[in-house]
């Protein structure tokens, strides 16, 4: 779990918050709902993470329930494995 | 009260009326040493200056450049060049040289009344040009005395012949403003221009000869026109702030201090810089009875700081491009509530002219529907100087043959009856199919407490599409993380309006009239 979620926050540090102090980024830093992921940034994750973990992501999951923090994620991802 | 004057007329009307009133005191600068003048001095240095430039071939109807640091010598430039009946044309000694000459040879000046420590860059430029202009060199100016001395030399006496009774649609002044091109554009405004709104700011302002005016724009600005030609109007006294005063906080609350200045009119960028860093608590500024800004969105913060300090002026925001001036205003009310973040109104239209609100196909829009300002009336200029295209782009003429000026500006009316700016036209994206105001996500951005200053750019490439791009200054150096910034944004904004990108920087540059150089911005990459 904490393997997903370090993997999940350094692609988002590097894709979409270039510069950030990681520490800025927590497992319950709203990403959706806070700006961070808009809807480009969320498809490019969600391909990160079929690619990355070969998995399949509905698209009914892609929104801001399944995605809003790292721990979301973390979850969505590991319930698919 | 109103008098029946020409523009070139109003110096020397007041110098019959009050010949030993001071017209103009001049502050000393870092290196500088002013002076002061009375309204009697400062018509007989004006004529002075009238005679040389005829000596030198100027004539009603020609183009005088004026190229030197703000100074008692630089008025009494101007009121030589109208009294000549030519338009003045002023340009910014710290621009560089080659601008000042592609401004100077674009509306080919007959004569430059310049520095001469700036002559010799400017006269490799110009002679490239074309034809090189003829020339009054000044040595030093301030308080008027280095101007004194470049016209000592001339043998003929100082002519008891009146100045030229010029017709009030020849020019008065043409002032450039950056154009969309890259090439400077120049706005030209005809004497009645001037005189129309000259007498607005009478009716409005309400000034008397007790009045002691600011000067803090730059001639080249249009701000300076107010300054210039109110006070004199009345017999008041105007009170010149230097380049290097104007940008300096502690020293310009001095000033107003010192000198009992009671009307000031600047960029509302310079107000937040005084409430911020001008130790106004401690200062008596209680000689102040108007404050008057124009030129940019005053934050609401930033004018609450600056009402709070000094809360006994009437304050207004003024409206409007170089091509009107001032033509809507809007008084502050005297509380502004704690909740308000969105800027104040610009206000109704100036009683000297008239407005429209129009959609893109130019048809009158519904009562509080948003739509492109255009303005028609006594203080609209003549046009753009040597660009017939670009000044018939910027009118449209109604069924009655009336001509409107097409300001830019995107606004509705709220349900006071007043305008309320959106945007510039041009600041208008698209992105993802919504539109997006640039200006809006900046009011956002302002609302944070650490934030000083926002600006946001839209660049857009085929690659990214429409990309935002936010850059911001914070009260004391604070360090913001993106994740808090975004955070605040999605609070405050839509998601679609939340920056791609944030850029703190200790301060955002600024263009020679100190509002926020967005060109810089956009080309910074």
């Amino acid at each position: 779990m904490d393997a997903i979620k370090d993997a999940v926050k350094s692609y988002i540090l590097k894709e979409f918050l270039p510069g950030e102090d990681p520490n800025e980024l927590t497992d319950s830093t709203p990403l959706v709902t806070g700006g961070i992921l808009d809807s480009l940034a969320t498809l490019k994750l969600v391909s990160f993470l079929e690619e990355q973990y070969g998995i399949a992501v509905h698209a009914h999951e892609a929104d801001v329930e399944h995605l809003d923090t790292v721990q979301d994620i973390a979850a969505l991802v590991r319930s698919k494995m | 009260m109103a008098y029946e004057v020409q523009l070139h007329e109003l110096l020397d009307s007041a110098a019959r009326r009050t010949p030993g009133a001071v017209a103009v005191e001049e502050p000393d600068g870092a290196q500088t040493t002013g002076g002061a003048v009375t309204y009697c001095q400062l018509a007989e240095l004006s004529d002075r200056v009238r005679d040389r430039l005829r000596s030198l071939g100027v004539r009603p109807g020609d183009r005088v450049g004026l190229y030197m640091r703000k100074s008692i010598d630089g008025l009494a430039v101007i009121f030589g060049a109208l009294k000549a009946g030519a338009a003045y044309v002023p340009v910014d000694p710290q621009a560089p040289p080659s601008r000042n000459a592609y401004i100077l040879n674009d509306c080919s000046v007959r004569a430059v009344v310049m520095e001469r420590r700036l002559e010799a860059h400017w006269r490799e430029a110009i002679e490239q040009l074309g034809p090189t202009p003829q020339t009054i060199l000044v040595d030093g100016v301030g308080g008027g005395r280095g101007l004194a001395a470049a016209l000592a030399d001339d043998s003929a006496p100082v002519s008891a012949s009146s100045s030229n009774a010029s017709a009030p649609t020849e020019l008065a002044y043409i002032l450039y403003t950056s154009g969309s091109t890259g090439k400077p554009k120049g706005v030209m405004l005809s004497k009645a221009n001037a005189m129309s709104y000259v007498d607005w700011c009478s009716d409005v302002f309400e000034p008397s000869a007790s009045d002691r005016f600011s000067s803090h724009a730059p001639f080249h600005f249009d701000l300076s026109i107010l300054d210039i030609y109110v006070p004199l109007k009345h017999g008041a006294t105007l009170v010149l702030v230097g380049e290097e005063a104007g940008k300096d906080p502690c020293r310009l609350a001095g000033l107003i201090e010192q000198r009992r200045l009671t009307v000031w009119y600047s960029a509302p960028s310079i107000l937040s810089l005084l409430a911020q860093y001008g130790d106004l608590a401690k200062r008596d500024l209680s000689s102040l009875r108007l404050v008057l800004f124009a030129g940019e969105v005053f934050p609401v913060k930033h004018l609450r700081a600056v009402k709070a300090l000094v809360p006994r002026p009437r304050y207004f925001n003024l409206y409007g491009p170089t091509e009107t001036n001032v033509c809507t205003y809007y008084e502050i009310p005297a509380e502004i509530p704690v909740e308000r973040t969105d800027p104040y109104p610009i206000g109704k239209t100036c009683e000297h002219l008239a407005s429209r609100v129009v959609d893109g196909a130019g048809r009158d829009v519904p009562a509080g529907d948003e739509g492109e300002l255009c303005i028609a009336g006594g203080s609209v200029m003549q046009g753009y100087w040597n660009l017939p295209e670009q000044t018939a782009r910027a009118f449209f003429v109604d069924a009655a043959g009336r001509s409107w000026y097409r300001t830019g500006d995107i606004v509705k009316t709220d349900a006071a009856g007043d305008f309320v700016f959106l945007g510039r036209r041009d600041r208008m994206v698209k992105r993802r199919g919504y539109r997006v105001e640039l200006g809006e996500i900046e009011a956002g951005l302002y609302r944070h407490p650490a934030i000083r200053e926002a600006a946001v750019v839209a660049t857009s490439n085929d690659e990214a599409g429409v990309r935002i791009r936010a850059f911001l200054s914070c009260h004391d150096r604070q360090r913001l993380s993106l994740v808090q910034l975004k955070r605040f944004c999605a609070e405050n904004l839509p998601l679609y309006m939340v920056p791609d990108t944030f850029e703190v920087v200790d301060a955002l540059p600024k263009t020679s009239t100190d509002k926020i150089d967005y060109q810089r911005l956009k080309d910074s990459t």
